[in-house]
């Protein structure tokens, strides 16, 4: 369908627009010019309201076992109903959420791309089965890298050939997009019952170190010029002193020197200074400094006060947390290449130390450059992706961000530990636009998202209100629905409500490289596997939409 | 020949099978039957009479959408890919789906929404286990290849072989697992959830708190076996129906939990059902990405609703809310008491299966399929969850559930 928007105002960042009065041509899923667009079939009056692309989730646990056993160990959050079978289907969850809702859920908000980051490479089948369940949003998914025994022999042997090898096999295996790395080696040294507290300490049974499973892969991801490369979950994440780990890892990304050569994912929960939860504090300032001036970039890992799920790789972080929350656990132990656990947690506005980590992640949001940071939650961990607009609202308002601490009445402990309420800084609309949009887009190379450029994908969202002229307290409304959805040129969502079921893509990244050199470490690895290296992994076949993007 | 083939019976979904023509090596004997030629139903019927495949799933659909209240229960034996369509079946027509884990590890999933579990891939046992225990299990009998390929004799990175390992046995008679036990414990029935307690007293330091005897073991016996446990490096516990189906059920599930997570408090543990059909654990896994639950879901409100004793089949057949029923993949007239036997004779039975058991029997329209794994392909999860794509060797005249399925969602 051809479709015309008529007299929207425009934020595209990539394009230096910041609320220009414009009309957008869209033909075959694509945007294009108004000569070629041909016979328009379909017009959209969005006179007074504003024309953004779709948003990207860089960061969101959307798909694999890990959301799936979450769902499964918490009916309570299930039991919430988005909305009723009928002409599409049932939606379901308050913060752990269906398939179907979470595509729903993000085109609702004017999202239509997200990437699920941590996918353990033999569980990739699991992982593309639920992202296929996704309804319209395009997807990708991240294998995990840095508790893989190979990865351990060929950083400790400083072969980058031979990691590019294997980080193409592993890539192909999982039909991935990139590189995850969780708390590298804490993981393996949780299967001993332990964890790995410094960068620069050995992985037990092996001869290499964290800092040299980070820089290994990003030498390896920077040759195999892959479109995102590094993306870190930190070591010692979620303790105080944990911004000296982050500026620690900053520091070797700044060796590499190449930009976007690594993304430090949920920022806010690796920068805690303090050496106790009695004396946590934000290192947030320190560390936005240090992120503006390196080739790092980073999400926000914003945290949401309420009930969540925390998932995450990191299995041993998982155990410390079941231990402070005292609640119900999930652990996994998986083959000798990762593992991973769930804990359900209450963030509450009125405990210092989860206060510190809302208002840290507000810090980061205002502090850093916007070229270099993405709104993020690491759903479901600090709250459910359907907040952004809450975050967004947030980084737009001082007096919102005020508001928000008297009514919520969080702990005055943030006046000591952070310096949230001293920041005057409001980001203005198109700063949010590149926040949600460019950024994400540029980070994660994907060239024909996050823009309106003619030939880009025609991935849009038209939100019911003037970016120019809106009042603070209408912010949050304005963003939750779009007034329209175009998903690759198609009408998902008018006036909030899903009116067309669609699939999106899944990409994946087809790497050209000699496997041959690891073969033999390949054969010998299996040894060690319950299943076999034939049945290990994803045929493209098996996906639904597959999307390659070939280096 | 046709190497890395999947079998397509119990959890243990082994990969490592090959076939030369009809021959299939690596085998167990389980596996052998289910590979070997069987009876099958011929073609589609409906009320007893040969019809085309066109006619039995119309009449199929038309039963289903007449129904107020239909009851799609099986799926632990066919694909991943046929269950996410059943599952949107249900939800389309307001039915309830359920599948076998319900009579079957549904303890297991209630004491894990009450404690998550610790767990594990079954590499994890293989590789770095110093300790195995088998609780209420018999792999050597139920889970053939078990030992030899994971558990007992299985050759790790760590632990390299049958040497390596301690061997626990925990049963009410000695099975032929106990045979394969370093050490072997008779305990009186029922008496799980006691002796989980007492082990949990004596690691925690509260060893005054034991009786003089539990569950037939003495006081010294609990402490000792507990002792053991811990010495463990990395231990893994596999635990079967002995607990589940015993006087306690989820409670006994429960503690066990419970004990694991006390034991990773001092070493490295992890917890794993044996879970019975080769894709029981898919059947679970997708109605919970799609609509948010295992098992035990109703639709007929027009959202999923999760409440296991009164969705679940066996009780919604007895209480008579049911009005039809398919089954797919799965022989519930055999397995059921027989008040609920009786419900689906009362009513219109779908069924969905490649070979005729004693459900055929109450069934009024029978649609035969390929058998998975031999005949179709599609993706399954193993004990441990970890996902294999099972293969197509043959040739056959079925439809696959996968295409079945697809043809009645049109329908409906």
């Amino acid at each position: 369908m051809t479709i015309m928007i008529k007299n929207g105002i425009v934020v595209d960042p990539t394009q230096n627009i910041d609320g220009e009065k414009m009309d957008l041509f869209i033909k075959n899923g694509k945007l294009v010019e108004e000569s070629e667009a041909g016979k328009v079939e379909k017009v959209i009056d969005a006179n007074g309201m504003t024309v953004v692309p779709g948003g990207i989730d860089i960061h969101a646990h959307i798909a694999g076992p890990k959301i799936n056993a979450g769902r499964s160990m918490r009916p309570e959050d299930l039991k919430y109903v988005r909305s009723k079978s009928n002409k599409t289907r049932c939606a379901m969850g308050k913060v752990l959420l269906t398939c179907p809702a979470i595509g729903y859920e993000y085109a609702k908000m004017g999202y239509t791309t997200a990437i699920e980051p941590a996918t353990p490479t033999i569980y990739s089948i699991h992982t593309h089965e639920e992202l296929d369940s996704i309804p319209i949003v395009d997807k990708a998914a991240l294998p995990l890298f840095g508790n893989w025994h190979l990865t351990f022999k060929f950083a400790a042997e400083g072969d980058v050939e031979k990691m590019k090898a294997f980080v193409a096999w592993a890539i192909d295996k999982a039909k991935g997009y990139g590189i995850k790395i969780v708390n590298p080696g804490g993981v393996e040294a949780w299967m001993y019952g332990k964890n790995v507290h410094s960068i620069h300490e050995l992985i037990p049974g092996f001869e290499a170190t964290p800092a040299e499973v980070l820089t290994t892969l990003m030498k390896a991801a920077v040759e195999l010029n892959l479109p995102h490369k590094v993306h870190v979950h930190c070591n010692n994440l979620g303790v105080p002193g944990s911004a000296e780990t982050t500026a620690e890892t900053i520091k070797l990304a700044e060796k590499i020197g190449k930009e976007n050569c690594l993304h430090i994912t949920h920022v806010q929960f690796n920068s805690y200074t303090g050496d106790s939860w009695k004396n946590i504090g934000s290192g947030a300032e320190e560390l936005s400094k240090l992120i503006n001036s390196s080739p790092v970039t980073v999400d926000m890992g914003q945290v949401i006060f309420g009930h969540t799920t925390t998932m995450t790789a990191d299995g041993p972080f998982e155990f410390a947390l079941f231990k402070l929350a005292k609640t119900k656990w999930i652990n996994k132990d998986v083959e000798i290449e990762t593992g991973g656990g769930i804990v359900p947690i209450t963030y509450r506005a009125k405990s210092p130390v989860n206060a510190v980590q809302w208002a840290t992640s507000l810090e980061f949001g205002l502090l850093v450059d916007p070229d270099k940071i993405v709104v993020s939650t690491d759903y479901p961990n600090g709250g459910p992706f359907v907040e952004y607009p809450y975050i967004i609202s947030l980084l737009m308002s001082k007096k919102l961000r005020e508001n928000e601490v008297k009514e919520k009445n969080v702990s005055n402990y943030i006046e000591r530990a952070t310096s949230l309420l001293s920041l005057d800084i409001e980001r203005s609309f198109y700063d949010i636009v590149k926040m949600t949009r460019s950024t994400p887009a540029k980070i994660l190379g994907l060239k024909n998202k996050g823009t309106l450029r003619i030939g880009a994908d025609a991935d849009i969202a038209i939100y019911p209100f003037n970016c120019n002229e809106v009042r603070d307290e209408e912010l949050l409304k304005s963003l939750e629905r779009t007034a329209y959805t175009i998903k690759s040129g198609e009408i998902v969502v008018k006036d909030g409500e899903i009116v067309s079921d669609i699939w999106g893509k899944t990409f994946w990244v087809k790497v050209n490289s000699e496997r041959e050199i690891i073969e033999e470490e390949l054969n010998d690895v299996f040894k060690y596997y319950t299943v076999s290296k034939n049945n290990y992994g994803v045929k493209e076949e098996w996906i639904r939409k597959p999307e390659v993007v070939k280096v | 020949m046709v190497k890395d083939v999947v079998c397509t019976f119990c959890g243990n979904a082994c990969d490592d099978i090959e076939f030369e023509e009809e021959y299939g090596v690596n085998l167990c004997p389980l596996g052998e039957a289910k590979f070997s030629k069987k009876d099958r139903i011929k073609a589609p019927m409906i009320d007893g009479k040969e019809v085309t495949y066109e006619e039995a799933i119309e009449k199929a659909a038309e039963i289903l959408k007449e129904a107020k209240r239909p009851l799609l229960y099986g799926w632990s034996s066919t694909v991943n890919e046929a269950i996410r369509l059943g599952v949107i079946i249900a939800e389309k027509i307001g039915g309830i789906y359920d599948q076998c884990s319900s009579v079957c590890h549904a303890p297991t999933t209630l004491a894990m929404i009450e404690q998550g579990i610790v767990g594990g891939t079954l590499g994890q046992a293989k590789n770095r286990a110093d300790i195995v225990v088998f609780w209420g299990c018999n792999p050597v009998e139920a889970h053939p290849r078990h030992p030899t390929r994971y558990s007992v004799m299985a050759k790790g990175f760590l632990t390299k072989g049958r040497l390596d390992r301690k061997v626990i046995v925990v049963d009410v008679r000695k099975t032929p697992t106990a045979y394969l036990a370093t050490d072997f414990y008779v305990v009186k029935p029922n008496s799980d959830f006691a002796i989980f307690t007492a082990l949990r007293s004596a690691i925690n330091g509260n060893e005054n708190a034991i009786p003089d005897e539990v569950g037939g073991l003495k006081r010294d016996e609990i402490i000792n076996l507990a002792e053991k446990l811990e010495k463990a490096k990395y231990g893994v516990i596999f635990f079967g129906l002995g607990i589940t189906h015993t006087r306690g059920h989820e409670r006994n599930v429960e503690a066990v939990i419970k004990l694991v997570q006390d034991l990773n408090r001092k070493t490295r543990y992890i917890l794993q059902p044996m879970r019975g059909h080769f894709n029981v654990v898919g059947s679970g896994e997708v109605p919970a990405w799609e609509v948010g639950f295992e098992y035990a879901i109703d639709f007929s409100r027009k959202y999923a609703r999760f409440s296991p004793g009164e969705f679940t089949a066996v009780e919604a057949l007895i209480r008579g809310d049911c009005d039809a029923a398919m089954i797919v993949a799965s022989d519930p007239v055999a397995h059921f008491p027989k008040k609920a036997v009786d419900r689906l004779k009362e009513i219109p039975v779908i069924q969905i299966d490649p070979h005729p058991n004693l459900t055929t029997k109450v069934a009024n329209v029978v649609i035969p399929t390929a058998i998975v794994g031999i005949e179709a392909e599609g993706t399954i999860y193993r004990m441990d969850g970890i996902p294999l794509r099972v293969k197509k060797i043959r040739d056959s005249k079925y439809m696959s559930d996968i295409e079945v399925m697809e043809k009645l969602l049109e329908k409906i």
